[in-house]
């Protein structure tokens, strides 16, 4: 009897994981960071229409196992590299999505071609499982060894060595798997372990595939001005840095500045991550008149009204914000800022450059989430800053409009209002879009803030202006008095920037320096503060419901309801008004639904195996329980991201936890004969995730100052009951189709992979609508429903 | 070098070959209604209730398909951006009719474009005003434009590639002038170097989508006033306006 190649398999699982988790990062740099969502949408499909293939295939496959096998990895290690240079080669471009009916079915070649390596990982995988189905659990639990492994090494490789090379090292990964297979299945000639043992080693030398950025983003934008060169390049999982340098062209990068400025600003680096940006590294010589473009932004307006100030700038970047505190005479500046590439460039790299900035005595900067900083600080400060640290043109363009933000959120902004001295004030800057959609959002979000934290009069504590490019928004933690009111508005008149909003402002003072049709933001917030809220927000044609920690796309302004004229208005000037991350994510959800359509189910049904069509009892509990899977790791993951202070820890730990346990539960449901494990197992998980979402939210304030490791370990204890309960349907559904009508497995793994694919995509799809919430509540039905299903199998 | 000369070249012969506006007429006139028809549909929101005489008859003289990749002269009237290279656009000619008419060009007056891409917006604006100057930041992008302008016979267009944030001084002050190049800030020696009474239209958006246009006024006594315009009838308000 062969054994499995137990070695092969886990390093075939840990190099399509960790294939997965670098895909999402280069997709980041070359496109946008949504395109993760797609990624991992082509992942489930290769996997799943590999089901389909394997079963289709079986009888021609089964005498050649080991040959086939060994194939498969050495497509893999082809497929990675290529199948990603290939994706570059397709001149697909998501700003063009709704003006160019070529994009749509460009974005469907690059989705299928990422889909090719999972496919030819998925064939190894399933091969063993079909091989050595007897041998399953120990294969399982090598396969989920492997996945775990992959998905984690990815995350701490990217920290040494850039996406590219680690490419490479995953194609020579691919390829010793070949090599260990051959050894491990004595497969012959024997001199096939020395040549994919060889070609590994080759594989490591061969040189990286080159990332060819869309030339619409702002890196490319700002290296295709004359004398424009990229001076410095760092990589972690949080983002490529790149700083560019132009003399000939200087970045002077001043965002919204005073048009009655006369100044312009010193001697700039620009500096991208993944492309986006530029934040600027500004020279710094220890004077502070090169500086004072810095007070002609609409930023600088809370410098007016406190006297040297105790700063926190939350999003301390390049170190813009910093000089502006700096500048400003701030007594002491705290700053937080998570990419230590970033600080570091500050810091280290450019330490003279920037004058020894992050150095200065009063200036501390923090590597750390900047939520969980304030959740875990016990300082208190008179001034909290919200950097501005996104650009102009990815905001006005909607691309930020499905990521999760937890710098926006009701939540949020309680926290930084508590941390705040007596008189202390939070000042937001956003960029401004018209019609004003950010800035009312901001505005309602800050309002439901001090409500929740008990604030009588909300209105007697707001301060908003504009400027012609941004807005700042100004939350006191007690009234603002008439002295400070007298500076907001002196400040203003002598910036032309605009007054959206104080206590007792009159509705003539409000847009008379950049006039718009309508003083649109002055009504908006006046609305806002009234009884007639509600239907305010009902009745706007954008989404500027308060952002929560449950629904934290802040960024997401998308309205069903105005979405009909908005289209029609798509060629006379209205598609900056579409957010068009959101018809991405749509048009994602309609293609994994007719690919997996086509390439899982569909040769099932033209095939033999269309005899065996499983009842609907059964398509129902699969594609349930695939459903309700997929929606639980989504939403337990944004659940985590908070209380691990870093959406990477966040993905990596819940991600390995719900995948080790839900192993656990399986193997646990094999050897369990309870009758009803299922409906057991199901509501033992709807009483946790009741149960979770009640407590987490204070749990995760009480424990968020432990240090990380203890974190950690809460999270996994806390996901391991559910994971397990988790584990246990989908094989008690396949034991007891296994008695009943085993012919019907292939369609039963069909089923739920292709409601993987398409649950990926939706449940992120329906958290931006529902809230994270409603998500895990959605699913813990699906199961329920998976659980009456169940009993009508027979 | 080399490659910039044989796109110099490709530019000279295809601008050299016979006229194909024959061939493009329908397209054309149908491009210039589209634009017409959606000047009059936004009039209530960007102030402007008709495009000028001249702004229309400017659209309907410029070829647009001279100024687009030669891969995309068949989409050349649409009236949507396409892309031109180093990740710039051409604009939709929609955005391109109502900057120049908030422009309020006088024949004869001096015009200033930072940005000038493909060549297209100084083609319209010098059908209507006596000089234009533009610049452009990306080499290659503003030789193209400066070959195919002078093939076309603008002589009234002089161009440059540059650093356009100090503008112009020796032509300065300018009647009019347009930033078509993405900046953080409106550099202040542009705003210097508009003469009283002119005015400036900076689009703001990103690539492919143009949000707002910025209308800045500089007054007799110097100050300035901006106006933001949304190119599109829509309010933000359900039943309101």
């Amino acid at each position: 009897m062969q054994r499995p190649p137990f070695i092969a398999i886990g390093l075939l699982s840990s190099c399509v994981l960790a294939y997965e988790v670098l895909l999402t990062r280069m997709f980041s740099i070359v496109l946008w960071h949504h395109f993760a969502y797609m990624i991992i949408s082509a992942a489930m499909l290769g996997y799943g229409a590999s089901g389909t293939a394997l079963t289709l295939l079986k009888e021609k496959i089964a005498p050649h196992f080991g040959a086939v096998y060994m194939l498969a990895a050495a497509a893999l290690a082809v497929l990675m590299p290529a199948a990603f240079w290939l994706s570059q080669q397709v001149p697909f471009n998501p700003l063009e999505l709704l003006w160019d009916p070529a994009q749509p079915g460009r974005l469907l070649t690059v989705y299928l071609l990422m889909m090719l390596p999972f496919f030819c990982g998925g064939i190894g995988i399933g091969l063993v499982f079909a091989h050595f189905g007897r041998q399953s659990s120990r294969v399982y639990a090598c396969d989920i060894l492997g996945a775990g492994a992959g998905s984690l090494g990815a995350i701490v490789v990217l920290f040494f060595i850039q996406p590219a090379q680690v490419l490479t090292a995953l194609t020579a990964l691919a390829l010793l798997a070949a090599a260990v297979a051959a050894a491990e299945l004595k497969l012959r000639p024997r001199w096939l372990v020395e040549l994919f043992a060889g070609l590994a080693v080759v594989a490591l030398a061969l040189p990286a595939i080159p990332l060819h950025l869309s030339p619409y983003k702002d890196l490319s934008q700002a290296l295709a001005i004359t004398g424009a060169r990229v001076i410095e390049e760092s990589s972690s999982p949080l983002g490529q840095v790149t700083v560019v340098e132009n003399v000939q062209v200087p970045l002077r990068n001043a965002p919204g500045m005073s048009l009655n400025a006369t100044g312009e600003p010193p001697p700039q680096l620009g500096v991208f991550v993944d492309g986006n940006g530029p934040s600027a590294l500004t020279r710094f010589d220890g004077m502070l008149a090169p500086l004072a473009y810095l007070d002609q932004l609409t930023s600088a307006l809370p410098y007016h009204l406190i006297e040297r100030p105790r700063v926190l700038v939350l999003g301390a970047g390049a170190g813009s914000d910093v000089l502006q505190a700096l500048y400003h005479g701030s007594a002491a500046i705290d700053a937080v800022e998570l990419d230590r590439n970033v600080t570091d460039l500050v810091d280290r790299r450019f330490k003279d450059y920037a004058g020894n900035l992050y150095g200065r005595p009063g200036v501390h900067v923090y590597a750390a989430e900047a939520r969980g900083f304030v959740n875990a600080s016990r300082q208190r400060y008179d001034l909290i800053q919200v950097a501005l640290l996104d650009s102009f043109g990815t905001a006005s363009a909607g691309l930020y409009g499905l990521s999760e933000n937890y710098l926006y959120t009701v939540e949020a902004l309680q926290a930084d209002l508590n941390r705040l001295a007596p008189d202390g004030m939070l000042a937001v800057t956003r960029w401004l879009t018209l019609p004003p959609r950010g800035a009312l959002k901001l505005f309602a979000t800050a309002v439901t803030a001090l409500e929740r934290n008990g604030a009588s009069n909300p209105a007697s504590r707001l301060v908003m202006i504009r400027g012609w490019k941004t807005v700042t928004l100004l939350v006191k933690n007690s009234e603002f008095s008439a002295k400070e009111i007298a500076a907001v508005r002196e400040f203003c008149r002598t910036r032309s920037f605009d007054l959206v909003y104080y206590p007792g402002m009159r509705a003539s003072e409000a847009n008379r320096y950049n006039q718009l049709a309508q003083p649109y933001f002055h009504e908006g917030a006046v609305a806002l503060l009234s009884p007639q809220r509600q239907a305010f927000i009902d009745r706007y044609k954008f989404y500027i419901e308060p952002a929560t920690d449950d629904r934290p796309h802040f960024f997401r302004f998308f309205k069903w309801n105005a979405a009909a004229e908005i289209f029609s208005l798509r060629e006379q000037g209205g598609m900056p008004l579409l957010d068009w991350s959101y018809p991405l994510l749509v048009a994602t959800l309609l293609q994994s639904i007719a690919a997996s359509a086509l390439l899982i189910l569909a040769p099932l049904a033209l095939s033999r195996c269309r005899r065996s069509l499983p009842g609907v009892p059964v398509a129902l509990y699969f594609l349930a329980i695939g459903f309700a899977f997929m929606f639980m790791e989504i939403a337990f993951i944004q659940k985590f991201v908070l209380f691990l202070s870093h959406p990477l820890y966040a993905v990596a730990v819940v991600l390995c936890a719900f995948l080790l346990f839900a192993a656990a539960g399986s193997w646990l449901a094999g050897r369990w004969q309870a009758a009803n494990k299922v409906m057991l197992a199901v509501s033992a998980m709807g009483a946790l995730s009741l149960l979770y979402l009640a407590i987490l939210p204070g749990l995760f304030q009480a424990l968020i100052h432990l240090p990380d490791a203890a974190k950690i370990f809460i999270s996994v204890l806390l996901i391991a009951p559910l994971a397990m309960c988790m584990g246990v349907p989908f094989p008690t559904g396949l034991t007891r189709l296994a008695g009943t009508k085993e012919e019907a497995i292939p369609w039963a793994w069909a089923i739920n992979g292709f409601a993987s694919v398409v649950g990926a995509v939706l449940a992120t799809l329906l958290a931006i609508h529902l809230g994270f919430a409603s998500v895990i509540l959605l699913a813990v039905l699906i199961y329920a429903l998976a659980g009456v299903a169940l009993r009508r199998f027979a | 070098m080399k490659c910039h000369s044989a796109l110099g070249a490709l530019i000279l012969f295809s601008c050299a070959l016979p006229s194909q506006g024959g061939e493009f007429d329908a397209e054309h006139r149908k491009m210039v209604d589209e634009v017409l028809a959606d000047t009059v549909a936004t009039a209530a929101y960007t102030g402007s209730s008709a495009l000028s005489p001249q702004v229309v008859a400017a659209m309907e003289k410029v070829e647009r398909h001279r100024f687009v990749p030669p891969g995309l002269v068949a989409l050349a009237y649409l009236n949507r951006p396409l892309p031109i290279g180093y990740g710039q656009t051409i604009s939709q000619p929609y955005i391109v009719a109502l900057m120049t008419d908030l422009m309020k060009l006088k024949p004869g007056g001096k015009v200033l474009e930072i940005g000038t891409g493909s060549g297209y917006q100084a083609a319209v604006l010098a059908e209507l005003a006596g000089l234009v100057y533009s610049i452009e930041i990306i080499e290659p992008l503003g030789k193209q434009a400066g070959e195919r302008l002078q093939t076309l016979g603008y002589r009234n267009v002089k161009t440059k590639v540059g650093d356009g944030y100090y503008g112009w001084p020796e032509a300065a002050p300018f009647d009019a002038i347009m930033v078509t190049a993405a900046a953080s800030h409106v550099p202040p020696p542009l705003i210097k170097q508009l003469k009283p009474g002119g005015r400036m239209v900076i689009p703001l958006g990103s690539q492919f989508m143009t949000q707002t246009l910025m209308l800045v006024e500089k007054h007799r006594d110097g100050s300035v006033t901006n106006r933001q315009i949304l190119p599109v009838a829509f309010v933000p308000l359900t039943g309101g306006h």
